[in-house]
């Protein structure tokens, strides 16, 4: 049986309203609103008083307390003088303290509409402000590289090894599998095309400098930015919340080296290791197709790829290697190093360092392919 | 006067952030050797004030002098310089994560001293045993309790023996039981040690109990509006907010 509040309603005088309350107050149960004494005061405009009988009442709890500041919410509108000491005594207790502070109105900021063009404005106010915190980060970056270079960088060089095994051999899993599968699709991808001019042989030169010029680079980048930067800028943005960046700095300790140079060391020697790896891996799957499907000999498809790649396309993949090396550390250290003090803002750091990182690879990609193209290599 | 003699003084000193002026026109001196306390009630900025005072946050205008130095007009590596004077335990003791105790507590005095791997081991193990952790040295963070965290936050807090230690809300999330005991390691350090301490803080039990001096902070007010001992301010104040604060919200 559901509990159930009763309520009557008596005028002992014309001024006085008597509210008594019987039975369960309890929520969950069927008790009356206080719109009802809302609509009993509205037809008698003479009351000034509110008195409560609870003596019938069995039981209470928030359910009654919801319903009197409801009521007492409504006596003050129509400025009647609500009189609590016909209430249980723990009742009044609480009342008391939740009425103790005022609400506060203006709590909330009022969300102001704000025009095309001011939104406008300020979005490129923001969009100068970020570039110039990227340029200062990038700057302070270079400082740490120099201070590195002649022997005063304050980091250890045990962080620095551990971040270099989590940075390669602890990616080696994943890189094998996305590029040999990148191998194995610009294969069958070429291969169908080829095989209308009987030059299949040929896949092995497109898979091969693909890869090594351009594709390997790009796909660990990626893979980079999304398990590396990502993790970076969780791990500095953790660091930032429980204040340990803040520890550091009033050691006198610069985060900049202590956290973002040995990061960025091992992200720029790592990557090429990587990027050589990835090559070969890629090679493999294009092998796959070629030596499978499209029989190919094995020493021909090899010969064929040694023959396509080049030192000058080696060197250019090994280099952008580098370059998106230093841009995912970068991105993810910067990120994590402006985070806020939230744990959503953590999350915000490591979605913005993979985006930031990924944005950065490809953007670098088209510089130094236009270079290369201007330089004819 | 010098730097050296550990004084710090404020001068007309305005936190903000951004146009928002959190405090204005403060003015006290934390004495050597004072256990200084920065007390108001939530949301007055006493940790604001603190970071301030360590080199995190500049003011939006005024002084902080150590000794007779302008800490905020000097340059980067003089803050620094003066800074590393100075000992800071956070609130959530902020001890590095990936590093155990006695790496959190070796690791300043590898940066900044020429002692022997030997000799920085001892060091660790005596400040270790000062807060009462002989033994936790290959401990993580992760590890060990709030309480114990907050203890190995001031054994790396006095690696470098500071001038000045500070403490931000040191006993907060701890028991009766441990934030008494740490209030007395506080003490204990102070009249063995002869540290200036500055504890940000609204435990009125600590507040009476270890505080020599302190600062009112009124959040209403938007400023300070008492300095001096904090069982002489409950004595004597007629101020109705230092009051409130001090009695712990009992109407007089």
């Amino acid at each position: 049986m559901t509990a159930r509040g009763e309520m009557i309603m008596e005028q002992p005088s014309a001024d006085t309203l008597k509210v008594i309350l019987s039975g369960d107050w309890k929520l969950g149960g069927e008790l009356p609103g206080a719109d009802k004494v809302q609509q009993r005061l509205e037809g008698r405009p003479g009351v000034r008083n509110l008195v409560f009988d609870t003596r019938e009442l069995t039981s209470w709890d928030s359910g009654l307390l919801t319903f009197l500041m409801n009521v007492g919410t409504l006596c003050s509108r129509q400025k009647i003088l609500l009189n609590r000491d016909g209430l249980p005594p723990g009742a009044q207790r609480l009342l008391e303290l939740a009425l103790a502070v005022p609400e506060k109105t203006d709590a909330r900021q009022a969300e102001a509409r704000v025009s095309f063009l001011s939104n406008l404005g300020n979005q490129t106010v923001y969009l100068f402000q970020s570039a110039g915190e990227m340029l200062t980060f990038i700057g302070d970056a270079v400082f740490a590289v120099q201070r590195l270079l002649r022997g005063k960088a304050q980091y250890r060089r045990s962080d620095l090894g551990l971040i270099m095994q989590a940075v390669s051999a602890q990616a080696l899993p994943i890189v094998s599998l996305i590029c040999f599968l990148v191998g194995l699709i610009l294969a069958f991808i070429g291969a169908i095309q080829l095989q209308l001019f009987g030059a299949q042989i040929y896949v092995a030169d497109l898979v091969g400098i693909a890869m090594v010029r351009l594709m390997a680079a790009i796909m660990t980048g990626i893979v980079m930015a999304g398990r590396t930067g990502g993790a970076f800028a969780a791990q500095l943005g953790t660091m930032q919340v429980n204040q340990e960046i803040d520890a550091l700095k009033t050691l006198g300790i610069s985060p900049m080296e202590f956290l973002v140079l040995p990061r960025m060391l091992a992200l720029a020697i790592m990557m090429p290791l990587l990027c050589l790896y990835a090559n070969i891996m890629g090679i493999l799957g294009g092998m796959v197709v070629g030596v499978g499907m499209l029989n190919i000999g094995f020493m021909e498809y090899y010969n064929e790829t040694a023959k396509a790649i080049g030192l000058w396309n080696l060197g250019i993949g090994i280099f952008s290697g580098l370059v998106f090396g230093v841009i995912v550390a970068l991105a993810g250290c910067m990120r994590g190093m402006q985070c806020g003090r939230s744990a959503s803002a953590v999350g915000d750091a490591a979605t913005s360092a993979v985006v930031t990182a990924i944005v950065g690879i490809i953007l670098s990609t088209a510089v130094i392919t236009i270079l290369c193209n201007f330089l004819g290599i | 006067m010098t730097e050296a003699e550990g004084h710090i003084t404020v001068q007309d000193l305005t936190m903000a952030y951004g146009d928002f002026v959190l405090m204005r026109d403060l003015t006290f001196t934390i004495n050597r050797g004072d256990i200084f306390i920065i007390m108001g009630g939530s949301g007055c900025g006493k940790s604001t004030m603190m970071t301030i005072l360590i080199g995190l946050k500049a003011p939006a205008k005024g002084k902080v002098l150590y000794g007779d130095v302008d800490f905020w007009g000097s340059d980067p590596p003089t803050r620094d310089r003066i800074i590393r004077r100075a000992g800071v335990m956070y609130q959530s003791g902020a001890l590095w994560s990936s590093m155990t105790l006695a790496e959190n507590i070796a690791l300043p005095l590898e940066l900044y001293t020429d002692l022997s791997p030997g000799q920085i081991r001892e060091v660790v193990k005596l400040k270790l045993a000062l807060v009462g952790m002989a033994g936790f040295e290959e401990f993580y963070p992760s590890e060990i309790s709030g309480g114990m965290q907050k203890r190995a936050g001031i054994a790396r807090a006095m690696a470098l023996d500071p001038e000045v230690l500070f403490f931000d809300e040191p006993s907060a999330g701890l028991d009766p039981v441990s934030a008494r005991r740490l209030d007395d390691l506080i003490l204990e350090l102070r009249e063995s040690l002869g540290t200036t301490m500055v504890i940000v803080t609204h435990e009125l039990a600590s507040i009476f109990a270890i505080g020599s001096n302190s600062v009112f902070l009124d959040v209403s007010k938007r400023t300070m509006t008492a300095t001096g001992n904090p069982n002489q301010l409950l004595a004597e104040t007629r101020d109705p907010n230092l009051r409130l604060f001090l009695t712990r919200g009992e109407k007089s």
